[in-house]
């Protein structure tokens, strides 16, 4: 025997029992127990078809309607008329098809949420994961960036931006920076605690250990394993900023000479009393749409949770 | 305590320094002349719009402007507005009218929020609980200008029950059906955080020792139970502040209630730069020092707080 092993003798009349690894058990790791959990889920399911016939109907509207929502389309003889066939939502002031309409108007929707949610969360990813990681006088400069940000409401400072560009420069993109430039506080503070956390982890000591730069370290280990609540922070933030786009539009700076729900709830305003239907229709598109990006968040924030998951 | 309270304070500073100077350059970038703006089409001599324009310093370099601004807010002067009123002014008669509309809707928001967020725990995964969730999940995906105009239309107009605008009569009883709307704003959010943190605090080793020694249920949950869920909705109501501001914004645009939301509305669409400026800043200071307050009393009331940072 070798000075190098190490024994430690069985105690009397003691079977010597080994550890087993079952080796034959179902592979696990958090996204696939995540998807077992999900995929039994209800609510998973119809969220996201909701979501991806959204998805769908915001690059292919012509798949869901045939009538033009703008133009030669629009007669206002047929002013707030009601459904008819062809035209299952009737029409709105200007007469035109309101389901054509709202097929239309989940392009701006999608897009602008989509993007802005894309611009937020890249900043929100950049800035977080470098405060968390660098600590020191990094996550201090950082941290009181991300809090100037976070003082002020993202929709007040989008109704700034908004203001401040010329309604013929008010394209998509603008509109998207302006909602995903001043929401990205929010990210960077959950992916700076997430950071703080897995560098604790053991495996970054080894990586460390095994002579990877920190920044590789940070790339390689320490971002893939703070990445599940980032997906869950975008898609609900995917849900808010729809709302903001809307909210928006509702208040007069959105996109111009798009077809945006919230621009035709807006409209739909001053004929509530008489046509309350092309307020409701546009609404509850608008509405569905959201609270299928936020329940899909919800139930990824629940099956993504180990500990939430054994709650329930 | 007195170390926590003074390097909170000084966390305070560069916030509100950055903050104020990110506003104030995004609406410097504002294009349009504001001062020929107000005078339409009827357009006064060059020399005129340059007095005018020296007089509320537009023809200053960007720092000095900043500076002065700041100047005034340390003094509480926010500067006049186009119309020719003192900011000041305007806020005092705004204000209230606002904070009436907030404290109404945060009342009943948070006695709901508490109520069913408490229930919805200790019922868990009961159908009662799902069902209050979805309905929470719901509340959030509406946006508060469709509550609004649902609000206006079904309440104010067809059942006649409260009057679809507010107008002069912006009392507590008059603000109640703007003040359902913003209720709605943030009813989900706090109504979840209670509903968690309740479920956090049932499991913990107090509650059982307080079962355990033969402490009725009457007695366990007002005090070892819900005193203790209750602390995050203190800090809730500060994170909910902003959320409250775009939603008084939104209110009192729909249901033209002439408070601080509406100026500030009124004067974007008028691009009226100083309005706006003084406006978001007056948002923005108040923003930064209830969350101050907020975190100073819950350093105060729980201890660990002030002790770990």
């Amino acid at each position: 025997m070798s000075r190098n092993d190490h024994f430690v003798a069985p105690v009397k009349g003691e079977e010597l029992v080994i550890d087993r690894v079952a080796v034959d058990a179902k592979r696990s790791n958090l996204w696939l127990d995540a998807w077992r959990d999900m995929r039994r889920r209800p609510l998973f399911w119809i969220a996201t078809v909701v979501a991806l016939v959204i998805v769908v109907m915001a690059i292919v509207p012509q798949l869901f309607t045939n009538v033009s929502p703008t133009g030669g389309a629009c007669q206002l003889l047929q002013s707030n008329e009601g459904a008819a066939p062809g035209h299952p939502l009737g029409f709105d002031k200007q007469g035109c098809d309101i389901w054509s309409r709202i097929a239309w108007g989940s392009r701006t929707s999608v897009t602008v949420g989509l993007l802005a949610t894309i611009i937020g969360t890249v900043i929100g990813l950049v800035m977080g994961a470098l405060a968390g990681f660098f600590g020191g006088w990094v996550d201090a400069v950082l941290s009181r960036i991300g809090d100037i940000f976070f003082t002020i409401p993202y929709i007040i400072a989008a109704i700034v931006v908004m203001t401040v560009v010329p309604k013929d420069e008010r394209t998509v993109l603008v509109l998207a920076f302006a909602i995903g430039g001043f929401s990205w506080a929010s990210v960077a503070r959950i992916v700076r605690a997430e950071i703080l956390r897995v560098k604790q982890a053991d495996f970054v000591m080894a990586s460390t250990a095994l002579g990877l730069g920190r920044f590789r370290t940070l790339i390689s280990h320490v971002l893939p394993n703070s990445v599940a609540p980032l997906i869950v922070v975008a898609t609900l933030s995917l849900g808010n900023n729809i709302v903001a786009e809307s909210v928006l539009s509702f208040l007069g700076v959105g996109l111009s000479g798009s077809i945006s729900w919230g621009a035709d709830i807006s409209q739909a305003q001053s004929v509530i009393r008489t046509a309350p239907m092309s307020l409701i229709y546009p609404s509850l598109a608008l509405t569905i749409t959201v609270l299928a990006f936020i329940m899909l968040g919800e139930v990824l924030r629940d099956s993504l949770d180990p500990k939430a998951r054994a709650q329930r | 305590m007195l170390f926590y309270i003074l390097k909170r304070i000084l966390q305070v500073i560069p916030v509100f320094l950055g903050a104020t100077l990110l506003i104030y350059f995004m609406v410097f970038a504002m294009p349009g002349d504001p001062i020929a703006a107000l005078f339409g089409d009827k357009q006064p001599p060059d020399a005129l719009l340059d007095q005018i324009r020296a007089e509320y310093l537009l023809d200053q370099p960007f720092i000095v402007q900043y500076l002065h601004y700041l100047g005034g807010i340390f003094r509480l002067d926010f500067g006049t507005t186009f119309g020719g009123q003192d900011v000041i002014d305007v806020l005092a008669r705004t204000f209230p009218v606002t904070l009436r509309l907030a404290v109404e809707a945060v009342a009943m928001a948070f006695v709901l929020a508490i109520v069913i967020g408490a229930l919805s725990a200790f019922f868990k995964n009961t159908w009662f609980d799902h069902t209050m969730l979805v309905v929470s999940l719901i509340f959030v995906a509406i946006p508060i200008f469709v509550v609004g105009f649902f609000a206006q239309y079904f309440i104010g107009v067809k059942l006649g029950w409260a009057s679809p605008t507010v107008g002069e009569n912006n009392g507590w009883l008059g603000l109640i059906l703007p003040a359902i709307t913003l209720a709605f704003s943030i009813y989900a959010t706090s109504m979840r955080l209670t509903r968690s943190s309740t479920i956090e605090t049932l499991g913990q080793d107090w509650v059982r020792t307080a079962y355990g020694k033969g402490l009725p249920r009457r007695r366990v949950i007002p005090v070892h139970v819900l005193r203790n869920s209750l602390i995050p909705m203190i800090t809730d109501l500060g994170t909910q502040f902003g959320v409250l501001m775009v939603g008084a914004t939104v209110t009192e645009a729909i249901f033209n209630i002439p408070g601080v939301g509406n100026t500030l509305y009124l004067a974007i669409i008028k691009h009226e730069a100083p309005t706006i400026v003084s406006f978001v800043t007056v948002f923005v200071v108040l923003y930064v020092i209830i969350n101050l307050l907020i975190d100073l009393l819950y350093g105060l009331l729980d201890p660990r707080i002030r002790y770990v940072s």
